[in-house]
């Protein structure tokens, strides 16, 4: 904030709204000469400044304190009540690390998150790339594969669950129609993971496609055109003039895939409950049962494996930054 | 360049966090929002907070509540909640003060709940819980003191597909304990149809179909690793196995497992009181028969249904037309009509002989109510949603086939215990 308050202040109330809606894309030119103001503008820069600040006071710092002291107290029902939980400090996340659940649900979640990006974001690239070809009827399809982000998530992981039920499921109707044997998909430990990876999957192509696609269109054509008449085929084309100048675009995406990866609750609670017995329960799915999974809540628990993908998220965060510091000074 | 960069950095790395923290800080600390309303409203105003979204502003329920309200000379503000929601926004409620006058929650929250110290007992605040049958009230009783009343209680039974029976050959009269089912299943199979289904899913609701099972063996609950509960768990992987049920009770909810035999395809499933209003509409003759017990008689299944409470206030004065609200609401004549509308059995022997001599078909839910037993009874209290984790754990570990039945309750009970 310390940075924004410094600039001119009718950039300042600009900043602040960049900072609600996450991405600042419009690109800003070069700083213009800081000349020294009357009082009273920067009061009003203060004064513009002070709903945003409000904002992400009451609606990120202090949920995010909340959510840090929660962990570090032992909260019992009558404690959360009562409001006098005896300070534990880090026992709640000895707690939790030593718990025989821990191991399993951060692979889940690592393989989960992983799977989940690398074909999200292919197929989202190989997708984009295939719609920047001009057909006829390009846009309508394009429109279509904005489905299944606009679905609810309920819906969309319902009807995946439907359609993956062992018994009346139409995949395994499929299956059985070409001579393979039923798989269960929702119900057997070795399959649950995969299954709820297909559905994130479906689900987030059409953000790496509307956010690739849109980067392929800043690509001018005539680098292509250049690229051609040196005589690059269509791969070598992709693969030294789209993919690099892709890049700031595709670091963006992934960043943004594996915080909501990380978090993807919905489709895992809505298909398998995070079973059977914990096979598909990632950490987001873990945090939510031990807070509210039954009628006795562990809230300290929950809130230490929460602000556990917290500090994930944060660390991929740092990397995020690294990268890009060293991609912009060389 | 440089400045906008870093900015536009930090605001992605912040961006980052509050996007991770989003799904985890917010459940526990929204919900304050929808906690207003509370008691501190002025004057002759009292809030009501019941789980039956299902019923809007004109419905008879509604009507009940302000009725009851005008009655005893108050305005009712109703606030309803999905059910599985509730329980957090009560302890949210109490815990900024501004818990609602009169809750209606699930019995097995009602022992949770007074934990909390969020619900004040029968005896502070003076509900007549004397008429009730035992068996229901012991699901709100702890440490000698009794926590609300039942508005009404429902249980699981057997429901099954006379046309899927007859085409098999089976007589729903021989079928008297676990042998009998297990062979009329074989048969049902023979023919070419299905056995049974029903709800093993990993949460509440699994342990919940399990327990028809675990107690009809003489299973107890303090005990999850006794031979009884591991000829119950065999029972049910046995089934699994062998394709008397089908593969899907392993991730079915009791919805689901409705739907299936709303298919016409299964000759049993095991539901609740609830899922008579469907089972009318289903377009196949069906009849109700009580789970049996492992070596003959009724099991005894879980109850389920809510209890209607008076949480604790500040300004105790607030109790007596709280009382006069609950007594209301649980007078004779409207629990059954209550009782009716939400398809449950009355909490009191009287009100359930009346339903049963009015409605015939009721007869088998009746004397399943009158044999259920509460899951939080015999002072299990906030020791079950421990054990009930467990439980269910361990059903879905055998019937998944990653653990032998004895060996998965065996894990059950040192991890409930632990």
């Amino acid at each position: 904030m310390n940075d924004t308050a410094q600039i001119p202040e009718d950039r300042s109330v600009r900043d602040g709204d960049g900072a609600a809606t996450v991405v600042p894309s419009r690109g800003r030119a070069g700083a213009e000469p800081t000349r020294s103001r009357p009082r009273s503008q920067q009061w009003a820069a203060w004064g513009f400044l002070t709903p945003v600040v409000i904002y992400l006071g009451v609606f990120y710092a202090y949920p995010l304190y909340r959510n840090i002291d929660l962990s570090l107290r032992n909260y019992t029902v009558r404690s959360f009540v009562d409001g006098n939980a005896t300070f534990t400090g880090p026992a709640n996340y000895r707690a939790v690390l030593d718990d025989p659940t821990f191991m399993p649900a951060l692979t889940h979640t690592v393989v989960f998150t992983a799977a989940s990006l690398l074909l999200q974001y292919g197929i989202g690239l190989a997708l984009a790339v295939f719609f920047t070809q001009h057909f006829r009827l390009a846009a309508t399809l394009r429109a279509l594969f904005l489905v299944p982000w606009l679905l609810p998530l309920i819906v969309s992981a319902s009807t995946w669950s439907w359609m993956l039920n062992s018994d009346s499921g139409v995949v395994n109707a499929v299956l059985r129609a070409v001579g393979i044997g039923p798989v269960n998909w929702l119900t057997s430990p070795s399959w649950s993971l995969a299954s709820v990876v297909i559905a994130n999957i479906w689900i987030g192509i059409p953000f790496n496609l509307v956010v690739l696609y849109s980067g392929l269109q800043s690509i001018p054509a005539s680098l292509y055109e250049a690229a051609a008449l040196d005589g690059a085929n269509a791969w070598q084309r992709f693969r030294h003039v789209t993919f690099p100048l892709l890049r700031p675009v595709s670091a963006i995406t992934l960043l943004l895939g594996l915080v909501y990866t990380l978090k993807v609750f919905d489709i895992i609670w809505i298909m398998t409950r995070g079973g059977p017995v914990n096979s598909s329960t990632t950490l987001a799915t873990w945090s939510y049962r031990l807070g509210f999974g039954n009628a006795l809540p562990a809230f300290g628990h929950g809130a230490a494996v929460g602000n556990l993908l917290v500090l994930i998220a944060l660390v991929f965060g740092m990397v995020y930054i690294r990268v890009q510091r060293k991609q912009q000074a060389s | 360049m440089n400045r906008s960069t870093g900015w536009r950095l930090a605001a992605a790395s912040l961006a980052a966090v509050v996007l991770a923290s989003a799904g985890t800080a917010c459940s526990s600390s929204t919900g304050t929002s929808a906690a207003d309303g509370g008691s501190a409203s002025a004057g002759g105003t009292y809030t009501v907070w019941d789980p039956y979204p299902q019923f809007d502003v004109g419905s008879a329920w509604a009507k009940l509540l302000d009725t009851c309200g005008s009655q005893a000379g108050v305005q009712i503000k109703r606030t309803a909640f999905d059910t599985s929601d509730l329980t957090t926004k009560a302890l949210l409620a109490a815990q900024q003060g501004n818990s609602p006058d009169v809750l209606i929650v699930d019995n097995p929250v009602v022992s949770t709940l007074a934990e909390a110290g969020v619900l004040t007992s029968a005896r502070e605040s003076k509900v007549d819980t004397s008429a009730v049958s035992p068996n229901l009230l012991a699901a709100g009783q702890g440490g000698g003191e009794t926590f609300g009343t039942p508005i009404g209680a429902n249980t699981l039974a057997l429901y099954y597909n006379k046309a899927v029976l007859n085409a098999a050959g089976v007589d729903v009269a021989s079928i008297k304990d676990w042998a009998s089912l297990t062979a009329a299943l074989t048969k049902v199979k023979a023919a070419g149809k299905k056995g049974i289904t029903f709800s093993g899913i990993g949460t509440e609701e699994g342990s919940f179909q399990f327990l028809p099972w675990f107690w009809g063996s003489g299973a107890q609950l303090t005990h999850l690793d006794s031979a009884q509960a591991a000829s119950a768990l065999s029972l049910w992987t046995d089934w699994v196995k062998q394709g008397l049920a089908p593969n899907s009770v392993i991730n079915n909810t009791q919805t689901t497992s409705w739907q299936e035999f709303a298919t016409g395809e299964f000759a049993f499933a095991e539901n609740g009181t609830w899922q008579l209003a469907n089972a009318k509409k289903a377009g196949f003759e069906y009849g109700v028969i009580p789970v049996p017990g492992m070596t003959g008689g009724t099991a005894p299944a879980p109850t389920g249904g809510e209890f209607v409470t008076v949480p604790v206030q500040k300004k105790t004065a607030r109790y007596s037309v709280s009382d006069k609200l609950v007594s209301c609401l649980t007078s004779a004549d409207n629990s059954y009509a209550t009782d009716a509308t939400l398809s449950y059995i009355a909490p009191t022997p009287t009100v359930q002989d009346k339903q049963a001599a009015a409605d015939p078909d009721l007869k088998a839910w009746v004397d399943a109510v009158k044999a259920a037993k509460g899951r939080t009874s015999d002072d299990l209290g906030t020791k079950y949603p421990k054990i009930s984790e467990q439980l269910w754990t361990s059903v879905q570990a055998a019937l998944t086939g990653s653990k032998s039945p004895q060996a998965a309750l065996s894990a059950a009970q040192s991890a409930a215990a632990h």
